[in-house]
């Protein structure tokens, strides 16, 4: 799906049945524990696969595909042949580069992640139920009602695991246990509206104002987008909008302006603003998929531009802030 | 608190402009920042250079030269240290305000020949060695061989102790199984309780003389004992008055001579405060700094006892003096931290005194660890902290010193305004302060036995031991190597790296047909060890019963005087001695390898895996990163590996605590630090079963080993929480944060609430390394042993090991701009 995305619009996936889902289990990639900078208080993060958009500078990339991914970084490779000798379908091969895994013959069944002494072969993926997450959940209980912290759904894109996602806020909401859901903002609304109804608070992501440029920048329009943030909104939810900010894709002062307009106008109590400053760290995690990625234009906004950005915000009654 | 250890990570004494100082200094005002005199004052104790003086050496060798045999060993010592008073040479430097130097000026350090004599060489090497040097003139060392070498030789404490050890012992050291130490300085961990600030020398002489009035030589069959104790304890209180007097005559003597009108005034206040303490108790803010700074230099006079000495809840007996002379308008706050700033760089002028033999060799730290607890409990169970705890806050902040340590005291009734103060300035990144759960201390206390009073009276002194404050002498003995405890039983009793016997015959490991059997055997090592260490411990604690007694120090420990006793006769109301235990993560994280590898999934047979530990893992480098990656490893909230630290540590209890010292219904607990003698620990191991090559570093204290934690800090905080702290002595816990984790203050919020967390699962201590430049750059060279650093940027985060050069190059950038 990943390449579908890449091919052009992919807003038609909105109405893809995702088979790695159902009410009992779901596709997740990571947990992270201590999550600080993912909603209110000490939180854990569990990260679902899969994601309907393509964004340019995705920092997660191997949350896009919905399906097991192998992960290799050859700098951790010691060359022991282990993986090359235990797979079953003899897809590996040791050459001068490293490990090569011919994606014809793989069936992206572990065990090369499994034997690997060094973990420089990993999958990225792994189907988890309801009840193991709630277990993850639960071992951080302590440090939620000391923070007011919680659990963050985040992925890709958790409402793409709609059914799996709301048996796990139902599951988290019945333990008492505050929930975040960190969202693109692109589902259909009643599955947006469905969730809304079982989660506390909401990290809505709103990239870019202009549906054209949003398209040449994610792949898919924002229309979908602005529309479910106007009708969360209205509903009361609590909101932070979360915007990516990127030199010469989104920081120019017509976006910002109109942005800032945007969230200004949205019902409710006035939404809190998390500007998250482009940067390349995540360079490491395309190699691993064994991909390229080209930075291009993108750059993080100069520190003044950032302080300008926020005024902009502020002169809307906007608070604005970076991270977060 | 400090063994013959080099240290990896020293913490830096900066000068204060390389710092900002902060904050702009005032012209003419005290605050905020170091105003001028403090920033002087300050500058000259970080640039001087620690010295060696004599002159306490050869005032103890003519004074014993000429009086041994005449008097008896309490009364000896007692006229030994006012003799040593009364002729000291005096020390009042420019713009002091708290006065008193131990040596002849600043970071001058005395011998104490009576313990441990150095020799010529030992000075040589002092003088030369790489880090923490110590500079003796040629002219007082060949004094040095004249005057004191010839007198002490073979009479040294040191030498009666090492002339009676049993071979066991002698083997089981020398390997490298335990530290002792008590044979390098006398045994200390002090901190006082309030009494210093209701009564005076005078007033304590007079309780003394009552009790000699009393005695009962007809009936009591130690009243001769007690006597001479009493006498002793008596002659140490004029001692102390005589050394402040002094001061004050030196005060008055300046003040004639100075013609500044401001500095006039201040010679003059400096007398007069000298005069009245420690005679009496104090009256002021001012005087009772001094009052608490004069018992202190007497302590560490008399004797040098591990980790100096501590005034204990400093900010709960400052705050009626400050409360009281605020109201009445005769002190400012900005008065008052100026004076705390001048005592804060008296103890940084105090460093450690230095080793003899071949420790000597090896570098130190001129840490003496004197831990000055702020906030905390009250006696009576109410919150301690007061808006003197918030101004010995903005002291430590500002002044950044090595010396003195400092650390905050959280009970659940401490106000989230403190904890976020104290977070504020934990996030400087200068390692301190560490912080403390009061709560979880006072039950351990309860259940060593003390009254709940005197329980949340007491606290944490050195690094994270536990003790009742002013009431007790709670001695550390030594640390205990658990991880080569391990070693040595994988290796039937022999030390691998030495050859040499260093346990007891416990069976071929390879023979083992279980996980089981193999657990047995280490655990009879290790109580074979602890039992050869108690043995010699309290031996040396009658040494120093004997030979070494401390009347000044029992003055001020509560019951010294009623019963009659020295401090180290059991003359405190509480005795306790520690063992402490290092290494947990370490020998956890080899028992899970060995568990999981060789007996659970055989996937490894003994035999090479401990042929692969003894090649220190050459060759088989495919082993050793199974091992890594694919072990339970303490630290990750993972049972399988936490199980097994539960066991061992429930085992180590089982071994020492409860054993009885010989002290008056004294008794031998446990605590988990290490301080840094796990670098010294690691250096005599070879490679250990999980992964860790020889001569590195074990883990330190409770802290999982380094970099086996790789699920954040909320995962640890479970691991370690699974040990029953109350149990213990004290554990300790570092953690490693990358300054991108402490960016907000929202951020800064959160750290309060892991450690609420921490400390509502039942968590001892935790304090925070914040990771700088350097650290980062000593990760990129040892991967291994930073897998737990975590880079934390908005919408992102992954491990520092898992980026490339250059991305680590930009998080190292980062981290420059970030720190703060």
């Amino acid at each position: 799906m990943t390449d579908l995305v890449r091919t052009g619009n992919a807003s038609h996936l909105i109405h893809f049945k995702f088979k790695n889902q159902n009410m009992n289990s779901g596709l997740i990639f990571d947990v992270k524990r201590y999550a600080i900078n993912d909603g209110p208080g000490i939180r854990v993060t569990i990260f679902l696969k899969g994601c309907y958009l393509d964004c340019a500078w995705c920092h997660n990339p191997e949350s896009i595909s919905p399906k097991v991914q192998k992960l290799y970084s050859a700098d951790k490779c010691i060359g022991c042949n282990t993986c090359v000798e235990a797979c079953p379908e003899n897809a590996c091969e040791l050459t001068p580069k490293g490990i090569v895994t011919d994606p014809a013959l793989c069936k992206l069944c572990g065990i090369c992640a499994d034997v690997c002494p060094t973990k420089a072969t990993e999958m990225s993926g792994r189907i988890a139920t309801v009840e193991e997450i709630v277990a993850i959940v639960e071992k951080e209980r302590i440090f939620f009602d000391q923070s007011g912290g919680g659990v963050t759904f985040s992925g890709g894109e958790p409402l793409m695991h709609s059914e799996f996602l709301i048996s796990l806020l139902d599951a988290c909401g019945e333990r008492g246990i505050h929930r975040t859901v960190d969202t693109t903002g692109f589902a259909k609304t009643e599955i947006l509206l469905d969730v809304a109804r079982r989660t506390d608070h909401f990290l809505y992501d709103l990239k870019m104002m202009d549906s054209e440029r949003h398209k040449r920048w994610t792949n898919i329009g924002n229309e979908r987008i602005l529309e479910n943030l106007k009708v969360l909104a209205a509903t009361g939810a609590s909101i932070n909008i979360r915007i990516p900010l990127i030199k010469g894709v989104n920081d120019d002062d017509e976006n910002i302006e109109a942005t800032a307009q945007f969230v200004a106008s949205l019902a409710g109590e006035k939404k809190r603003v998390n500007l998250l400053p482009y940067h390349n760290i995540m360079l490491k995690k395309y190699e691993k998929l064994g991909e390229h990625f080209d930075p291009g234009i993108m750059a993080e906004p100069e520190k003044s531009r950032q302080k300008a950005i926020i005024s902009m915000f502020a002169a809307h009654g906007v608070e604005a802030m970076v991270g977060g | 608190m400090f063994e013959q250890i080099k240290i990896s990570n020293p913490v830096p004494e900066r000068p204060a402009v390389a710092e900002g100082n902060f904050y702009k200094p005032l012209e003419d005002k005290i605050g905020p920042g170091m105003n001028p005199r403090i920033q002087r004052l300050r500058k000259l104790s970080v640039d001087t250079e620690p010295t060696i003086s004599i002159e306490r050496a050869l005032h103890e060798t003519a004074f014993y030269k000429e009086n041994y045999g005449k008097y008896s060993i309490p009364v000896l010592r007692a006229m030994n240290f006012f003799d040593h008073c009364e002729k000291k040479t005096l020390y009042l430097g420019d713009g002091e305000l708290i006065v008193g130097e131990r040596g002849p000026k600043p970071k001058a350090v005395p011998t104490f020949p009576e313990l441990t004599c150095h020799s010529v060489e030992d000075f040589h090497v002092l003088n030369t060695r790489d880090m923490q040097r110590y500079t003796t003139t040629q002219e007082d060392i060949d004094t040095y061989e004249r005057e004191v070498i010839p007198y002490w030789q073979g009479k040294t404490q040191r030498e009666r102790i090492f002339n009676h050890v049993p071979e066991e012992w002698k083997r089981a050291y020398e390997a490298g199984l335990f530290t002792e130490f008590m044979e390098q300085r006398a045994p200390g961990h002090t901190a006082l309780d309030g009494k210093i600030y209701q009564k005076g020398m005078l007033d304590l002489k007079r309780e003394i003389e009552e009790n000699i009035a009393k005695l009962d030589y007809l009936n009591d069959p130690e009243a001769t004992d007690k006597a001479e104790q009493w006498k002793a304890m008596a002659i140490s209180c004029d001692a102390a008055i005589v050394f402040a007097e002094r001061h004050a005559d030196l005060a008055e003597e300046m003040a004639m001579k100075e013609s500044n009108s401001q500095r006039k005034a201040e010679l003059l206040k400096i007398a007069e405060v000298c005069r009245w303490v420690p005679a009496h108790a104090p009256r002021t803010f001012w005087e009772a700094i001094q009052m608490y700074w004069f018992v202190h230099l007497g302590t560490i006079t008399e004797l040098n006892g591990w980790d100096a000495m501590n005034p204990g809840h400093f900010d709960q007996h400052l705050q009626p003096f400050y409360e009281k002379e605020l109201a009445s308008g005769t002190l400012t706050r900005e008065e008052a931290k100026e004076l705390l700033s001048c005592f804060w760089i008296k103890v940084n002028n105090h460093p450690a005194p230095p080793k003899v033999g071949i420790t000597a060799r090896e570098s130190g730290t001129y840490n003496d660890f004197t831990n000055i607890n702020i906030g905390g409990l009250r006696p009576d169970g109410s919150d301690g902290t007061s808006e003197v705890s918030y101004l010995i806050l903005n002291v430590i902040e500002e002044l950044h010193v090595l010396q003195p340590g400092n650390s905050v005291h959280i009970s659940a009734k401490t106000p989230d305004r403190f904890l976020h103060a104290a977070a504020h300035v934990i996030r400087q990144g200068h390692g301190y302060p560490s912080v403390f759960n009061a709560d979880v201390y006072v039950m351990e206390m309860i259940r060593q036995g003390k009254s709940l009073q005197d329980a949340r009276e007491g606290g944490c002194s050195g690094c994270i031991e536990v003790g009742a404050f002013g009431k007790e002498a709670y001695l550390l003995t030594g640390y205990l190597n658990v991880p080569k405890i391990l070693e040595i039983t994988l290796n039937n009793g022999i030390d691998p790296v030495t050859g040499k016997v260093a346990g007891i015959e416990t069976g071929d490991p390879r023979e083992f047909k279980s996980y089981d059997e193999l657990y047995d055997a280490f655990l009879k090592q290790l109580n074979f060890v602890i039992d050869q260490k108690i043995r010699v411990s309290n031996y040396i604690d009658r040494m120093f019963a004997k030979y070494a007694p401390a009347p000044f120090l029992s003055v001020v420990i509560e019951d010294c005087i009623s019963k009659g006793r020295d401090y180290y006769d059991g003359g405190p109301r509480y005795n306790t001695s520690y063992i402490q235990c290092c290494g947990l993560g370490t020998v956890t994280d080899s028992l899970s390898a060995l568990k999981k590898h060789v007996f659970t999934e055989g996937r490894v047979t003994m035999d090479r895996l401990l042929g692969a530990v003894a090649k220190n893992f050459e060759g088989e480098e495919f082993l050793r990163q199974t091992i890594m990656n694919k072990t339970p490893f303490f630290g990750n909230d993972n049972d399988a590996a936490d199980d097994i630290a539960v066991g061992v540590y429930n085992d180590l209890l089982a071994a020492i605590d409860g054993k009885p010292n010989i002290k008056d219904g004294g008794k031998y607990h446990l605590n988990m630090l290490s301080t840094t003698c796990h670098v010294y620990f690691g250096k005599v191991m070879g490679a250990t079963p999980n992964g860790r090559l020889a001569g590195k570093s074990i883990s330190d204290g409770t802290s999982p080993s380094h970099g086996a934690d790789t699920h954040g800090p909320s995962a640890v905080v479970k691991s370690l929480t699974k040990l029953d702290h109350i149990k213990s002595g004290g554990t300790l816990l570092n953690q490693r944060f990358l300054p991108s984790l402490l960016k907000r203050d929202e951020d800064i919020k959160k750290l309060g609430h892991l450690i609420r967390s921490y400390f509502t699962l039942g968590g001892h201590h935790i304090q925070f390394n914040i990771v700088d430049t350097a650290t980062l750059l000593a990760a990129q060279q040892c991967p291994d042993d930073y897998k737990d650093l975590l880079v934390r940027m908005a919408g992102y985060s992954d491990y520092f090991n898992d980026m490339n050069a250059d991305l680590q190059q930009e998080v190292i950038e980062r981290t420059q701009n970030e720190a703060f």
